[in-house]
């Protein structure tokens, strides 16, 4: 392999100081925030530009290294990797909320009501709680938001794992097209992904405001609403990033980027669009259905 | 530059430990008042780990993993950068909350709810330079990965790799399994103490004691991310000073594996008095002592290497000895810790203290002290002064002992940990052990005059410098050329071996 004589070693690049500097600025934002300071949102507002400016100009330096053929088998093997162990990183992430979730249902919430060595302690703290999930009652609802109800399996979540599952399929429809050389359909396919994508995130949005302002299922309802909040909602955020990206890759092939055997971008971005769809059917059977 | 960011990192942990060493020389309270105490306490143990010895590793595997390999530079070397820039902003993030109203952390590294909760305006800073670290660390793992298994050059097979090269990969792993469950942790903390949620509440149906759980399973792992460079540097070291090859190559290639899949399942030792079931503290008892199966290995390995070997005593080695002997010490103190029964007796005193810090210390920083030695006449070129190396060995190896060892006496009697005070029967050992960290601190500024040394001039070194030590880093010129390998270079079975 002629590719393997010679390394590529990119030139020095003032990109990883410059996110490592507007991550900085977000979280002394973030923080400021936190603690009530007046001047937070403008520090976390200018440190979200800055990552956004940052993303734009280290990723618009990567493309135009790749169109101009600097990138060589090796280069792209070591892209791969980073791309797979990132998002086995994001698994780890994920699993530690659905750690939380499975501790919640099956040790602490039955311990609380009672059940195995949790008798003394369900006797002396709230002798009144009985164990249910989802959790009717808090153990003590003086702090918490009682809610009315939860959010049924088989209404909107469902569709939205119709829908999810669908751009799944619609995004490797769109990498058959690309691998045959098939542009427009290519483009077809991925806007279609990105639609699909944009409706489950609005669906998403139009649920969490019907628990907000009608069931009161608050991210204070107790361990239930800690636990749907944060696992649905991180996936949320993860779909949006997903979708945006896919929305780069689109604009790239409209652009006329990517070839038939060349394409590890888009091929990163499905990978990662698959990821938030496995984490959805996670979170469609434990945390609605069952 | 990791090197160096780590270096100054020790400096700063260690001035913490000479405050908090300084507070327990006598009984009573006589220079700090208690919260200022516990927030030293704490970020003594936040710098330690995140700043000074998990960079230091990191450093080295930037350095030595290309070298070692055949490889010009790591795989991506971009976000190598970035994880590098990260840090003196995350801790820029951490140092700043001791200035803050309210005081910085000061419930203890492993930040337990519910008292971290009632941390001051410190507490975010402290949530966001955590977070800031797991990425630049992740960085960093998935690029050593990519790096070995992509950037080998020809003839290196894995078998083959150096055995730092592999204890590190094996790391890289457990950073990458281990490192986003702490980000989720420290996030439900921040959601518990600013948007009501009640992960760690027990009133809102949650449990304080889950915390610990995700915690620790990251921490048990983290511990092994701390030592498992140290295990690969020890084994790099002792087949070069005993001209011997590695006793069991192969068998410590699988050891470090063991050890770290096992990792994962042992966690709940860290907190066998919260009150688990009965078969919870059994099933991670036995887990427990599994672990001690492969490091036993490992160190009947390193001791079967020397066996009949050529050995000659250079700093690099003196510090590998006593890191064989020191860090089996704190093993021994961990399976002690790791029977049930017995920790029940032992928990949260100073027998803890001394267990982590020889295995710590003596463990993990003497062995950073060994590849420093190691490959400082590599980096630089030239040769430091084997006179003030080995007056720092025995200076570093004699006071740490007097500094950790009648601890173990202490938590025997009962002495808790992260207390500025203690009852007067405790004031002879504390006296004793405060000297030695005086006196540990003390010696740690030679090695800087050494290093200094080092790098200004001195005896210029050989491409081989030390004449027993294989492998690719040994046929480069010292210091070898920027961007190392250009072409890369042909391995052989014979140029790994004897």
């Amino acid at each position: 392999m002629a590719s393997k004589d010679i390394y590529f070693v990119p030139e020095l690049s003032k990109w990883p100081i410059v996110a490592s500097l507007v991550l900085f600025t977000s979280f002394i934002g973030g923080a400021m925030m936190l603690n009530q300071s007046p001047n937070g949102k403008y520090v976390l507002l200018l440190g979200i530009l800055g990552i956004i400016y940052m993303f734009f100009g280290w990723f618009s330096n990567v493309i135009s290294e790749s169109l101009a053929g600097y990138y060589n088998k090796q280069v792209d093997v070591s892209f791969r990797m980073g791309m797979g162990w990132f998002i086995l990183s994001e698994v780890m992430f994920f699993a530690a909320f659905f750690g939380a979730l499975f501790y919640a249902r099956v040790l602490s919430v039955p311990w609380l009501g009672g059940e195995g060595h949790g008798v003394v302690t369900h006797e002396f703290l709230w002798p009144a709680f009985k164990a249910s999930w989802p959790m009717a009652v808090m153990p003590n609802p003086a702090n918490f938001t009682q809610h009315k109800e939860t959010i049924p399996a088989f209404g909107v979540p469902a569709l939205n794992t119709l829908i999810l599952l669908t751009s799944g399929a619609t995004v490797t429809l769109a990498h058959w097209a690309l691998k045959k050389g098939q542009r427009l359909q290519l483009s077809a396919w991925l806007a279609a992904t990105v639609a699909l994508g944009a409706v489950f995130v609005y669906f998403q949005a139009g649920e969490y405001h019907h628990a907000y302002s009608e069931l009161s299922l608050k991210l204070s309802s107790g361990i239930y609403g800690s636990t749907f909040f944060m696992l649905t909602g991180f996936h949320g955020f993860h779909v949006t990033m997903g979708a945006v990206m896919l929305a780069v890759i689109l604009f790239r092939s409209i652009k006329g980027h990517f070839t038939k055997s060349d394409h590890f971008a888009f091929e990163a971005v499905a990978w990662y669009w698959h990821f938030v769809d496995v984490v959805w059917l996670g979170l469609f059977i434990f945390v609605y259905w069952l | 530059m990791y090197l160096v960011f780590s270096l100054i990192m020790f400096f700063i942990g260690g001035s913490m430990a000479m405050i908090i060493r300084a507070e327990l020389f006598q009984p009573g309270l006589q220079f700090v008042d208690p919260q200022f105490y516990n927030s030293m306490v704490t970020v003594h143990a936040l710098v330690m780990i995140f700043g000074a010895v998990m960079p230091a590793g990191v450093g080295l595997a930037n350095w030595m993993i290309p070298i070692m390999i055949g490889a010009p530079d790591m795989a991506l070397p971009r976000m190598n950068n970035m994880s590098f820039w990260i840090m003196p902003f995350a801790f820029a993030l951490l140092l700043s909350t001791l200035f803050m109203d309210g005081g910085g952390p000061a419930g203890g590294w492993t930040m337990y709810p519910p008292l971290v909760l009632q941390t001051g305006k410190a507490f975010p800073f402290l949530i966001f330079a955590v977070h800031f670290l797991g990425i630049s660390s992740i960085m960093g793992a998935i690029n050593i990965i990519a790096t070995v298994f992509n950037m080998r050059a020809p003839g290196m097979t894995l078998m083959r790799m150096p055995l730092f090269v592999w204890t590190w990969v094996i790391t890289a792993f457990l950073l990458i399994a281990s490192l986003p469950v702490l980000a989720g942790a420290v996030t439900m903390l921040l959601t518990d103490k600013y948007f009501g949620t009640s992960f760690f509440s027990a009133a809102g149906g949650g449990d304080p004691v889950l915390f610990q759980h995700i915690f620790w399973f990251f921490g048990h792992p983290e511990v092994y991310i701390l030592a498992l460079p140290a295990f690969g540097i020890i084994s790099q070291i002792i087949p070069t000073f005993a001209r011997k090859p590695l006793f069991g190559y192969a068998s410590m290639v699988y050891a470090t594996a063991s050890i770290a899949i096992l990792s994962f399942f042992v966690w709940a030792h860290h907190m066998f008095t919260v009150g688990l079931p009965i078969n919870g503290e059994l099933f991670f008892m036995y887990a427990t002592m599994l672990i001690a199966v492969p490091t036993g290995v490992k160190v009947f390995n390193w001791i079967a290497t020397m066996w009949k070997g050529a050995m000659t005593f250079e700093a690099p080695m003196l510090f590998a000895l006593a890191f064989v002997v020191l860090f089996t010490i704190g093993g021994f103190s961990g399976l002690m810790l790791g029977i049930t029964p017995v920790d029940f007796q032992y928990h949260d005193t100073y027998f803890v203290v001394a267990h982590f810090h020889y295995v710590l210390l003596t463990g993990a920083i003497f062995a950073l002290m060994a590849s420093a030695y190691y490959w400082l006449p590599k980096w630089t070129g030239n040769m430091y002064d084997e006179k003030l190396g080995k007056i720092h060995f025995w200076a570093s190896a004699i006071s740490a002992n007097v500094l950790f060892f009648p601890q173990h006496f202490l938590g025997l009697a009962g002495m808790p940990r992260r207390i500025p005070d203690y009852s007067v029967q405790f004031a002879d050992f504390n006296m004793i052990s405060s000297l030695g960290g005086f006196a540990y601190g003390i010696s740690q500024l030679l090695f800087v005059y050494i290093v200094v040394k080092c790098v200004l001039g001195g005896k210029k070194a050989t491409g081989q410098v030390w004449d027993g030590a294989r492998g690719l880093e040994w046929t480069l010129s010292s210091p070898p050329p920027y961007h190392s390998f250009s072409k890369p270079p042909k391995v052989t079975k014979a140029l790994m071996e004897y």
